[in-house]
């Protein structure tokens, strides 16, 4: 057991008010950053990463790298516009990828 | 008939049928892992859905709030409200096991200067707004790293529920039978082979029988001669 941080990644008005909990927050405005930004974290000492799905839905092919690590956990989370439902698809696909067919 | 070619030998025969014992037992034993892990696997995505449904629907509340607040105030002032924490999270992290799946577990403790309030501002700057804000996105945290762990663990699992399924259908429908055909093919050569050594010594205690009896007439007939 050993310390880690926890990181949020998106455009600033999404994640602004996380920064008045104490998370360590990284306002970017591309998704060339994001990835930038998600790649320096997964290799620091991060554990959960949870990033807006706005951003998230370009960098498909970057988070999927981490997800058969146990480390970081990238979890998409909805932006200001609001759900988009890419989290749920994600889900859904793991279901699939698991069972075979969507049982949810 | 197997693509490899194995000796029809005897040795070879208890190598193969040594090899379909153990697939057979391995082949269990991953059927009994991929049944107990889609059990578990069913219950995390079950729970992690709803959990993910809550988490958005919290968040929402929180972008609403915070929305009305940046209506309210002014962008900088609101991001020098916001921008020096009071408290700071730190997150432990631990593995559990499940299944032979190191599924990770977090617990976090906030670290705060003084106990109580998480607003890190004065009252006195900021507008009511930000404050629901702050209060309805750290109600919403504590379900968000839940939904890490869950997430995370639902990742993992599936990763491990794609590999065993595959290692069982690779031995249900390729080990095992290519180890049952070896085996059928070596023992029919075997059987063959042995029926075929049957034969010949019949056939060669004929052909000496028949010898015998030849030089026995023979015998006979000098001594009849003379």
């Amino acid at each position: 057991m050993s310390n880690y941080s926890i990181a949020v990644i998106g455009d600033l008005n999404s994640v602004m008010g996380f920064k008045a909990l104490g998370l360590d927050v990284h306002a970017v405005d591309t998704p060339q950053a994001a990835r930038e930004t998600l790649h320096r974290l997964a290799k620091e000492n991060c554990a959960v990463i949870y990033i807006t799905e706005t951003l998230a839905g370009e960098l498909d092919a970057d988070i999927a790298r981490y997800k058969d690590a146990p480390t970081p956990a990238v979890i998409l989370i909805p932006g200001k516009e609001g759900s988009l439902g890419i989290g749920m698809t994600n889900l859904k696909r793991s279901v699939e990828r698991a069972v075979g067919a969507d049982i949810l | 008939m197997p693509n490899t070619v194995v000796n029809p030998t005897r040795m070879e025969l208890t190598r193969l049928k040594g090899k379909l014992k153990t697939a057979r037992r391995g082949h269990k034993l991953l059927k009994d892992k991929r049944d107990e892990l889609m059990r578990q696997f069913l219950d995390v995505v079950r729970e992690n859905k709803a959990l993910r449904a809550k988490v958005e629907e919290g968040l929402e509340k929180a972008h609403q709030s915070f929305t009305v607040a940046a209506a309210l105030m002014s962008g900088p002032a609101m991001e020098e409200a916001l921008l020096y924490p009071k408290q700071s999270v730190e997150l432990e992290l631990g593995f559990k096991n499940v299944m032979s799946v190191d599924v990770p577990e977090y617990t976090f403790h906030t670290v705060s200067r003084e106990k109580g309030d998480v607003y890190p501002y004065g009252y006195a700057a900021t507008s009511g707004e930000l404050d629901s804000a702050v209060e309805a996105l750290s109600d919403a945290f504590q379900d968000m790293l839940k939904l890490a762990e869950m997430e995370k663990t639902a990742q993992l699992l599936a990763e491990e529920i794609e590999k065993t399924r595959r290692r069982v259908n690779g031995l249900e429908y390729k080990i095992i039978p290519e180890c049952e055909e070896g085996i059928k093919y070596i023992s029919m050569k075997l059987d063959e082979n042995e029926r075929s050594a049957t034969v010949r010594l019949m056939k060669v205690k004929d052909m000496i029988l028949a010898e015998a009896l030849e030089q026995q007439k023979e015998r006979d007939r000098r001594a009849a001669q003379q």
